[in-house]
C-alpha cells in the first residue's frame, strides 16, 4: 500500500445555491517515504524525507479549504491556492478535476485564489511541490462533487446511486434517462449528509489523467487575449516606473530636480521610496523618460566595494577544506565556480495597486501572496483584512516571484500619490536590482581503489540565498518536529540537505553547504542548489569514470542505486545512440539527476568546433516522475530545464562590478536564443508508479552535467568555471 | 500635442502623443491594445514584435509618428474573427506556450518569416532572435515547420 493511499479526506458541503464542496485534509499520521534500504551509502536526510514532504506536512492542518463549485450551467469552478507562471499547473489541476468529475476539460475553470491568510503555510508555489501536495486533495474534492451529483440524480429518479453512470458531465440511468450536472447542481447542494468520505477513481481507470493534453489557456496565450498584470484594466491606474540607485541597495539622499521632472510632459507625480524614486505618468514611455531625467543624490548600497574577484575569493576562503589524505590514496579532485544568474523572467517585475484610506487592492504575480499581503498591510497602515491581494498568472518566475517587491512598491506609491498605479520595472533594473541565483564555489573529491569509489566529498560555499518569503517558515516549522536531526539547522541548510543528495553508491558520501552572507538580492533559482551542486558532481563523475577507464554511461550504470534510475539512463543512451562517432570538435555528454522523488537523464551532442561558440545540436531526455498527470506539460518543463542548463553552463551569467551587476538586458545576459538551441530534441516520459514526484526543477541539473561533459569531451578541456564563455562582450548601460 | 492617425488591426485610430513616444506605449497605454509586450524597450528581446505594413518591427523603438498613415498589425489582429491564423493553429498543435509572455512576439516574427520564405530552413528559423525565457525554442521550431506545411 502506498503512503497516499492511506490518506483520508473529509469533504464538506459549502452553503450555496448550487453545488460547492470543500475538502479538508485529514490529520493522519505521517509515514516517511521509503528510503533505499539496501545500499552501502547511508541515506542522506533527503532520502528519508524530502522538501516536498515537509511542505505537505506543514500545509496539512490548514489545507482545509480547496473549494470546487458547479454552476447551474454545468461549468465547474475551482479556486487554486497557487500561482501559474507557465509551469502548466492550472492545466494539470483542471485535468484532475475533469477526470474525477467525468466532465469535459473545457467545462473546468481554474481561478487563482487571492491571498488567503487562513491557509498559512499552504499557499506557496515553489519547490516543485504543487502537484505533489494537491494531487490527493484535488481528486477527493472532485470525487465528492461527482458523488453528490449522482446522489441527486438517484434521489430524483428513485434509483440507487450505483445504478447510475456519468458521461461528459451528464448522469445517465440504465433506462436511458439523463440529467446534466447543471440541472442537478441545486439539488446536489441541499442533500444530506453534509460531510462525506469518498474514494477517487483508481489510477488504472484514469482516461484523461496521464494523456498528453494541451494547456487550457493556450488559445488565450496565442491570441494575445491573456491579461498579465499590466494588461489588466484597473480604472484610473496610471503607469509608474522607479529610478534606482547606482549600486545594489543604495539609498535616496536627495532628489535635486523634482520640480523640473514634475513639469515634464505626462508626468503626474514623483514619489520617493526606500528603493528609489518613482514617477507616475500618463504612459510608460513618459514615465521612463522622466525617471531617466531625475537627478538624485544616492547614499551607499550594501556591497559597493565588491566585485566578482572579491566575491569569488571570499567563497573560496569559506569553502571548508577536505579531509587530509595519505599520499597513496587515489583520487579525483576539482574546484568549481558558478557565476550569479538572473531569473530574468520575460515579464519584468510588475504590480497594480489601488490603495485608499480604508482599503487596498493589489494585483501581481505572487508565489507567496500571504507574505505579500502582510508586508503591504504593514507598509500602508491597514489591517490585513482590508488588503485584497489578487494573484495574477504571470510571465515566468523561475523562483523570482516568491518575492513581492514590485507589489510593495506599487502599494506605497499608490498610497502616497493618492491614485491607482501600474508599476513596472525596466529590464535593466530587473537584471541589476532584481533577484539572482547566488554565486557558488565547490570543492569535490572522490577517492577510489580496486575499481570502487570509496568516498565522495563535496563542500559548497554559496552567497547566502534570501528565503525570507514565507517558504522558510513552512519548512523549518515542520522540520523542527522531524527525527532526521535537521530540526535545528538553519533554513538554508535544511533546504540543502533535503534537496541535494548523491544518487550513486560512492561509499561514504558527504555534501555540505557553507553560506557567505552578503547583502545582495539573491533568491532561489529553478532547482535552487542542485543545478550547480549536482552539475559539478556530474562533471566529477565523468572524470572518475575516465580515471577508472570506464565509459561514462557504463560507469554511471554500475554505480547508480536503483533499477528505476538505470532505466532513464538506459533510455537516453539507446535513443541518443550513445557512443556514435562524431566529427572532431563534436562530442556527446551525459548527466543524471534525482530529486523530489523523480529522476532524469540527459544526453546531448555539442558542436564546439569553435570553443567560443559552442552549440548544443541535439538533446535526448528521459524522466520518471512517478505518476504523470500531463506528459505534454512534463515535456515542456524538461525542455525549459534543458534551455536553462544550456544557457547558464555555456554563456549566461551576471558579472558583479563595484556593487552592481553589469548586465542589463538579454543582449548582455546571454540567455539562449533559437540559434543556441538544439534543432533535435527528444523527450521520453517513463510512466512510473506511485504518487507524483516533482517536475518543475528536475530537468536543470542533469542537463548542466550533460552540457558541461559534452563541452569537456569536445574541447579536451576540464571546465571549472561557469558559464564557460563569460567575457564582458558588451558596453554596460550607465548606472 | 501632435496627433497621429494610423490603422491598428484594420481600424483607423488617432492618438494625441509626442512624436517620439514609442509606438508600443501608444498602443498599450493610449489605445488599450495590450497584446504586444514590453520586455526590454530597446529592440533586444523582441517580445513586442508587431507588423508595420506587413513587416515585422519592434514598436518599442518605432516612434508613433512613424506609424502615421500606415497599417499596424498586432497579435490581436492576426486571427480572422474566431478563425486563427495557421501559425497560431500550429502553436496550439505544438502546445508551444509556457508562460506565454514572449509568444505574441514569437508568433508575429514567425508570420513575417513565413511571408518572406514559404519553406524556412533550420538556418532561417535560427535567425529569429526573439527571447523565450521559458526555453520553448524547440517547440517554436516545430510549430514554424508545421505552419509552413499548413500554408503550403
Ligand atoms: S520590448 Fe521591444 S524588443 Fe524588447
Ligand atoms: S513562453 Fe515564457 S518567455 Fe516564452
Amino acid at each position: 500500500m502506498t503512503r497516499h493511499a492511506r490518506r483520508r479526506f473529509l469533504t464538506y458541503l459549502v452553503a450555496a445555491p448550487s453545488l460547492a464542496v470543500a475538502t479538508k485534509i485529514g490529520l493522519d499520521a505521517y509515514a516517511p517515504g521509503n528510503a533505499d534500504a539496501a545500499i552501502p551509502t547511508p541515506p542522506a536526510p533527503a532520502d528519508l524525507v524530502d522538501l516536498g514532504d515537509l511542505l505537505i506536512l506543514a500545509g496539512k492542518p490548514t489545507a482545509n479549504m480547496l473549494v470546487l463549485s458547479v454552476n447551474e450551467d454545468g461549468d465547474v469552478h475551482f479556486r487554486l491556492p497557487r500561482e501559474e507562471v507557465g509551469q502548466g499547473l492550472t492545466t494539470a489541476v483542471a485535468m484532475l478535476v475533469a477526470e474525477e468529475l467525468d466532465t469535459p476539460l473545457d467545462r473546468v475553470h481554474i481561478q487563482l485564489d487571492d491571498a488567503r491568510p487562513e491557509l498559512l503555510l499552504n499557499q506557496l508555489t515553489g519547490s516543485s511541490n504543487s502537484i505533489r501536495s494537491l494531487y490527493d486533495p484535488v481528486r477527493h474534492t472532485a470525487a465528492a462533487a461527482r458523488a453528490r451529483m449522482v446522489g441527486a440524480a438517484a434521489d430524483r429518479w428513485g434509483l440507487k446511486a450505483r445504478e447510475l453512470t456519468v458521461r461528459a458531465g451528464v448522469v445517465v440511468a440504465s433506462d436511458g434517462r439523463t440529467a446534466s450536472y447543471g440541472s442537478l447542481s441545486a439539488a446536489a447542494a441541499s442533500l444530506e449528509p453534509v460531510a462525506l468520505t469518498v474514494t477517487p477513481k483508481k489510477e488504472s481507470e484514469h482516461i484523461l489523467v496521464g494523456t498528453p493534453t494541451s494547456r487550457i489557456d493556450a488559445r488565450a496565450l496565442v491570441t494575445g487575449k491573456h491579461a498579465y498584470t499590466l494588461d489588466l484594466d484597473v480604472p484610473g491606474a496610471k503607469p509608474c516606473m522607479v529610478r534606482r540607485p547606482p549600486t545594489v541597495n543604495g539609498t535616496v539622499k536627495a532628489v535635486n530636480n523634482e520640480s523640473a521632472v514634475r513639469a515634464m510632459p505626462g508626468v503626474l507625480d514623483v514619489v520617493t521610496l526606500d528603493t528609489g524614486v518613482a514617477v507616475v505618468a500618463e504612459t510608460f514611455g513618459q514615465a521612463l523618460d522622466a525617471k531617466e531625467a531625475l537627478d538624485v543624490t544616492w547614499g551607499p548600497g550594501t556591497v559597493d566595494a565588491l566585485s566578482d574577484d572579491d566575491i569569488r575569493a571570499r567563497l573560496k576562503a569559506a569553502t571548508p577544506s577536505l579531509d587530509v589524505l595519505g599520499v597513496l590514496v587515489k583520487k579525483v579532485e576539482a574546484e568549481f565556480d558558478f557565476a550569479f544568474a538572473s531569473h530574468a523572467p520575460m515579464e519584468t517585475n510588475s504590480a497594480v495597486a489601488d490603495v485608499r484610506a480604508d482599503r487596498a487592492e493589489i494585483w501581481s504575480g505572487l508565489k507567496s501572496p500571504i507574505a505579500a499581503q502582510a508586508a503591504i498591510a504593514k507598509a500602508v497602515g491597514l489591517p490585513v483584512s482590508e488588503v485584497t491581494v489578487h494573484v495574477v498568472q504571470s510571465g515566468g518566475s523561475f523562483g523570482r516571484r516568491l518575492f513581492h517587491d514590485a507589489a510593495l512598491e506599487a502599494a506605497v506609491v499608490s498610497k502616497k500619490s493618492g491614485r491607482a498605479v501600474r508599476l513596472m520595472w525596466s529590464r535593466i533594473d530587473d537584471m541589476r536590482h532584481g533577484r539572482m541565483r547566488p554565486a557558488t564555489h565547490h570543492r569535490v573529491r572522490a577517492t577510489y581503489a580496486a575499481g570502487q569509489v570509496l568516498t565522495f566529498q563535496h563542500q559548497v560555499a554559496a552567497v547566502e540565498t534570501d528565503f525570507r518569503h514565507g517558504l522558510g517558515d513552512a519548512v523549518t516549522a515542520a522540520a523542527a518536529d522531524l527525527p532526521t536531526g535537521i530540526g535545528n539547522a538553519t533554513f538554508a541548510q535544511t533546504l540543502f540537505l533535503t534537496t541535494v543528495k548523491s544518487p550513486y553508491n560512492f561509499g561514504v558520501t558527504t555534501q555540505a553547504l557553507t553560506e557567505v552572507p552578503l547583502k545582495m538580492h539573491t533568491g532561489s533559482w529553478r532547482s535552487v542548489y542542485s543545478a550547480n551542486t549536482r552539475g559539478a558532481e556530474e562533471i566529477v563523475v565523468d572524470e572518475l569514470a575516465a580515471k577508472l577507464g570506464k565509459d561514462p554511461v557504463a560507469f554511471r550504470r554500475a554505480f547508480l542505486k536503483t533499477a528505476r534510475q538505470r532505466a532513464v539512463l538506459d533510455k537516453v543512451a539507446a535513443a541518443g545512440d550513445w557512443g556514435r562517432s562524431l566529427p572532431g570538435g563534436w562530442a556527446q555528454g551525459v548527466g543524471f539527476h534525482e530529486e523530489y522523488k523523480s529522476c532524469t537523464a540527459c544526453l546531448v551532442e555539442i558542436d564546439a568546433t569553435d570553443p567560443k561558440k559552442p552549440r548544443v545540436t541535439k538533446a535526448v531526455i528521459a524522466a520518471d516522475v512517478g505518476r504523470v498527470i500531463n506528459p505534454r506539460g512534463l515535456e515542456a518543463q524538461l525542455l525549459g530545464g534543458l534551455t536553462d542548463a544550456i544557457s547558464t553552463t555555456l554563456r549566461a551569467g551576471l558579472h558583479i562590478d563595484r556593487g552592481l551587476p553589469l548586465e542589463g538586458s538579454y543582449s548582455q545576459f546571454h540567455y539562449a536564443r533559437q540559434k543556441d538551441s538544439p534543432r533535435d530534441v527528444k523527450i521520453f516520459v517513463i510512466e512510473g508508479a506511485d504518487e507524483p514526484g516533482g517536475a518543475g526543477e528536475l530537468g536543470v541539473p542533469a542537463a548542466v552535467g550533460a552540457v558541461a561533459n559534452a563541452y569537456a569531451r569536445a574541447t579536451g578541456t576540464r571546465p571549472r568555471s561557469f558559464p564557460v564563455n563569460f567575457d564582458v562582450d558588451f558596453t554596460p548601460f550607465p548606472r | 500635442m501632435p496627433s497621429h492617425t494610423f490603422s491598428v488591426n484594420g481600424e483607423t485610430v488617432t492618438v494625441d502623443a509626442p512624436d517620439d513616444l514609442p509606438l508600443l506605449w501608444a498602443l498599450r497605454d493610449l489605445l488599450g491594445v495590450r497584446g504586444p509586450k514590453y520586455g526590454c524597450g530597446i529592440d533586444v528581446c523582441k517580445a513586442c514584435t508587431s507588423h508595420l505594413d506587413g513587416e515585422a518591427v519592434r514598436p518599442c523603438v518605432v516612434p508613433v509618428s512613424e506609424a502615421a498613415g500606415r497599417e499596424v498589425t498586432t497579435i490581436e489582429g492576426l486571427a480572422d474573427g474566431d478563425r486563427l491564423h495557421p501559425v497560431q493553429e500550429a502553436w496550439l498543435e505544438q502546445d508551444v506556450a509556457q508562460c506565454g509572455y514572449c509568444q505574441p512576439g514569437q508568433i508575429m516574427a514567425a508570420v513575417a518569416l513565413l511571408k518572406r520564405t514559404r519553406n524556412p530552413t533550420d538556418a532561417d528559423i535560427d535567425e529569429i532572435a526573439n527571447v523565450c525565457r521559458c526555453g520553448t525554442y524547440f517547440r517554436i521550431r516545430e510549430a514554424i515547420k508545421s505552419a509552413a506545411d499548413r500554408m503550403a
